[in-house]
């Protein structure tokens, strides 16, 4: 282990180091992974894992069995998340009152403990294994697949299951011609949202006679309700820094930057360690592996602007001004960062390099669809029963995603709608839930692959309230430049306002789509281009309910506050207070025990009244 | 003063190691030091980088995550990203603003604690979240969330469960339209 300390200078060098931390890895088999991604911390994972290490320490275990605080293992409606290797036993809702029990029964006894095992919803049984729980077994997990093996913190980790091998592999045995071509063979489309093929955008980029070139891995991840990139670096950084250098290589450019918007300050931590380490052992820096090719990598953090995910005006926020974008050409492989040609890539794309290079083009290609090859993990939130992060194969049907991994709507309620591909993408109505999930697909069906946040919505939600949302997102963050995005996207609020509230008219309706389709065909940048999705996709799948707002001046979701009114049925009503107790508006009336009555003029209809009420009197019309 | 824009530019040097300087890196340190950007740092910088204030405050107000005005010392952020939307964290944020007596964007005027929203936190499946002071609290209601920071102010302020109550009630009823409208009728 003598590189760990000196660094590596050759590829054998590398290869032995893999083949010692692999050897040392199989000798202690016995790990308890738990979860240390946002979700399950916020359900107090981290106290769990504190408490593991120091009952193990008491039970004189931790020689034998090790303890990772792992990234994102998917679930996280189920956190915190405890599994238990090698038999990989899966424990739910951990507590920490339960780490006694699961040391005492499971690590020393062998025994299982039921009462906290998952349990189907369907079928009501118990599950031990990770890998029989429907959510895990029908997906197709490749970049999340190692998550709960290593711990992000650790390279050793990383490095035993093979990690940097395919970065070896290229720089001994493969010309940057070689590896375009094998990432073309792949059929990988980029996974930032507009899914190019990243093999076309490295070889772009590559034939720029040059001498400075930057690759920039996109970790802005701007849309609202995705969180897969953050799961990616926070969970195993160094296979998105190996993709990362891999493409340094393959393009000529010898700097990466990697910008992470400012609202992930934990994947900044762990990418910023992972860089160190990396640097550490020679994997980046000068001759890496004793070869000619030199690279470093920097961070580079946001301050909170959506549009700086746009490749221009990302580079403009790296150099530190007003992230506005540019027209284009010149595009970014001739004139980027510096002024240099540049690439920039999503995360996920990057980290799917490695595996490519590894498994070779050809079995990835056979991955994904007919058109674009390899998995793409979505994060499957919303009104859906299991949230969290699934992986899945591309072109799998969105009804399979949705009630197979998902296990459908919660609660018992309707499906209405799924949202795909964040503020620029649309909301897709039951039925296109047959519509496989792959960029050209999501296109024409007028929505889009995005970056890959799937909102699942139930009857409950407005969908003219969903278009308002995305319009007020929009609006807040067009930078400004065009006329027609500044303009047309607060006109378009405005419209869509008044339709929520009732005061708009079917000729003002028709004005608003038309409005729409010329936001989209006369800005310059995506965020105009798109912008108008959310609004058009809407009107295209969910018309009636434009038109009952509009004629009828009602919200069938019952959603929109000007057109639903509350009450109390007062033949219910027990006179208990609750909902006067509560009403932040001080709108309700009455005697202790007799019917209470909600004076309209001062509700402001927050609802509270119909969450507090204990015996369902309050009713919504 | 003079020491604090030399401090910080020899930061810069660690950080980005470029020859350029990077306006947003530096803000992020001026922020990060005072919690905001106070003006006379903002005015000795732009003298020390030879940069024009105007483009500072271009890009000191293009990025959400700069202030000019001081936060509260407690941060309380509501998620409003689209899954925290569609699970209602709407109506979260409005009940926080009621409880703390302050709007979204403001700070209590005893600078204690100010409001966010932010676009999206990266736990979407825990929606809808809120983050107080940087721990994520995640499946919020109105009333949980009210719970939340009834629980913070009552340690932070040294009030009692009741005391508070009544200083909630208080505030936001003087921010409540209905106060002007019932003002002599028979509240309570
Ligand atoms: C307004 C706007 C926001 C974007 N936000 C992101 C983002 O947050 N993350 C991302 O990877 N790509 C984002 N993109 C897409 C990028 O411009 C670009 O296509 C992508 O990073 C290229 O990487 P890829 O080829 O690997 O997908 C955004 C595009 C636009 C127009
Ligand atoms: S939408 Fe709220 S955390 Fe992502």
């Amino acid at each position: 282990m003598d590189a760990l300390k000196t660094g590596l200078r050759s590829l054998p060098e590398l290869f032995d180091l893999q083949l010692e931390l692999k050897k040392k890895r199989e000798q202690r088999e016995n790990y308890l992974a738990v979860c240390g991604d946002t979700g399950c911390t916020a359900w107090g994972s981290e106290q769990v894992k504190d408490l593991f290490a120091r009952c193990l320490e008491e039970k004189g275990l931790s020689q034998s069995t090790g303890l990772k605080f792992t990234g994102c293992l998917g679930l996280c409606e189920c956190g915190p998340v405890v599994i238990v290797f090698p038999q990989g036993i899966f424990y739910q809702k951990v507590k920490t009152e339960d780490i006694e029990e699961i040391v005492e029964q499971t690590l020393l006894q062998g025994k299982v403990v039921e009462r906290l095992l998952y349990q189907d919803p369907l079928s009501g049984a118990k599950i031990v294994h990770a890998e029989e729980i429907p959510f895990y077994r029908k997906q197709q997990r490749v970049l999340l697949a190692n998550n709960w093996k290593i711990d992000p913190s650790s390279i050793e980790d990383y490095l035993a299951l093979g990690g940097y091998g395919a970065l070896g592999r290229v720089l001994g045995q493969m010309s940057s011609e070689q590896v375009i071509g094998e990432i073309k063979a792949s059929r990988l489309r980029g996974r930032g949202g507009a899914g190019f093929p990243a093999g076309l955008k490295w070889e772009e980029c590559s034939g720029m006679p040059a001498k400075q070139k930057y690759i920039i891995c996109n970790a802005d991840e701007g849309d609202p309700g995705a969180f897969m990139d953050r799961s990616l670096l926070e969970g195993n950084p160094h296979s998105v820094l190996e993709g990362l250098i891999i493409g340094g290589f393959a393009v000529g450019a010898s700097e990466g930057i990697i910008y992470i918007r400012a609202e992930y300050p934990t994947a900044v931590q762990k990418v910023r360690l992972a860089i160190a380490q990396a640097e550490e052992l020679g994997l980046l820096g000068e001759n890496i592996l004793g070869s000619r090719f030199s690279f470093k990598v920097s961070v580079s953090v946001g301050a909170g602007a959506f549009v700086c995910g746009e490749t221009s005006a990302l580079v403009e926020s790296v150099h530190g001004r007003v992230g506005e974008p540019r027209q284009k050409p010149p595009h970014l492989a001739e004139r980027g960062y510096n002024n240099c040609p540049t690439v920039i890539n999503n995360v996920e794309t990057l980290a799917n390099i490695p595996y490519i290079i590894n498994m070779g083009a050809e079995a990835y290609s056979r991955i994904g669809s007919g058109k674009s090859g390899g998995t793409k993990i979505f994060s499957l939130v919303g009104k859906v029963h299991h949230t969290g992060l699934v992986e899945v194969p591309l072109g799998m049907p969105l009804r399979k995603i949705i009630f197979e991994i998902g296990g459908g709507i919660k609660g018992g309620k309707a499906f209405k709608a799924v949202q795909t591909g964040g503020p620029s993408g649309g909301c897709l109505p039951a039925s296109m839930l047959d519509l496989p999930t792959d960029f050209d697909e999501l296109n024409a069906a007028g929505s889009m692959m995005g970056s890959g946040g799937m909102i699942v919505m139930d009857e409950e939600t407005c969908m003219v309230d969903l278009a308002r949302y995305f319009l007020k997102f929009l609006n807040d963050e067009s930078c400004g430049c065009c006329f027609t995005c500044r303009e047309g996207l607060s006109r378009m609020l405005e419209m869509v306002e008044a339709i929520t509230k009732g005061q708009s008219s079917m000729a003002e309706f028709a004005l608003l789509k038309e409005l729409a389709a010329v936001v989209r065909d006369s800005t310059m940048c995506g965020l105009g281009q798109t912008g108008a999705n959310p609004v058009l996709s809407t009107i295209r799948y969910f018309t009636e309910e434009y038109r009952a707002h509009i004629e009828e001046r009602r919200c069938p979701a019952g959603v929109c506050r000007d057109l639903i009114s509350f009450h109390i049925n007062s033949e219910l009503c027990n006179g208990c207070g609750a909902c006067r107790r509560k009403c932040p508006a001080g709108a309700i009336t009455g005697e202790a025990k007799m019917p209470h009555f909600i004076r309209a003029e001062l509700c402001t209809k927050c609802g509270i009244c119909l969450e507090s009420c204990p015996i369902q009197a309050v009713i919504k019309l | 003063m003079a020491k604090v824009a030399e401090e910080l530019k020899n930061g810069q040097k660690e950080t980005a190691g470029q020859n350029n300087v990077s306006l947003v890196a530096l803000l992020q340190e001026v922020q990060e030091r005072y919690n905001y950007l106070p003006e006379d740092v903002l005015r000795e910088l732009a003298r020390e980088k030879n940069l024009s204030l105007m483009e500072m405050y271009s890009v000191a107000t293009f990025y959400k995550s700069f202030s000019l005005q001081p936060r509260g010392k407690h941060k309380v952020a509501t998620c409003s990203g689209t899954a925290c939307h569609v699970r209602g964290s709407e109506k979260v944020t409005e009940e926080l603003s009621r409880v703390l007596g302050i709007k979204p964007g403001e700070t209590s005027q005893d600078g204690a604690y100010s409001l966010e929203t932010v676009n999206c936190l990266g736990a979407c499946a825990l929606a809808p979240l809120v983050v107080v002071d940087g721990e994520y609290h995640g499946n919020m209601t109105a009333a949980r969330a009210a719970a939340l920071i009834k629980e913070h102010l009552k340690k932070s302020r040294g009030l009692s469960a009741a005391e508070l109550e009544q200083d909630v009630e208080k505030k936001a009823w003087e921010g409540c339209s209905c106060a002007i409208l019932l003002a002599g009728n028979d509240k309570k």
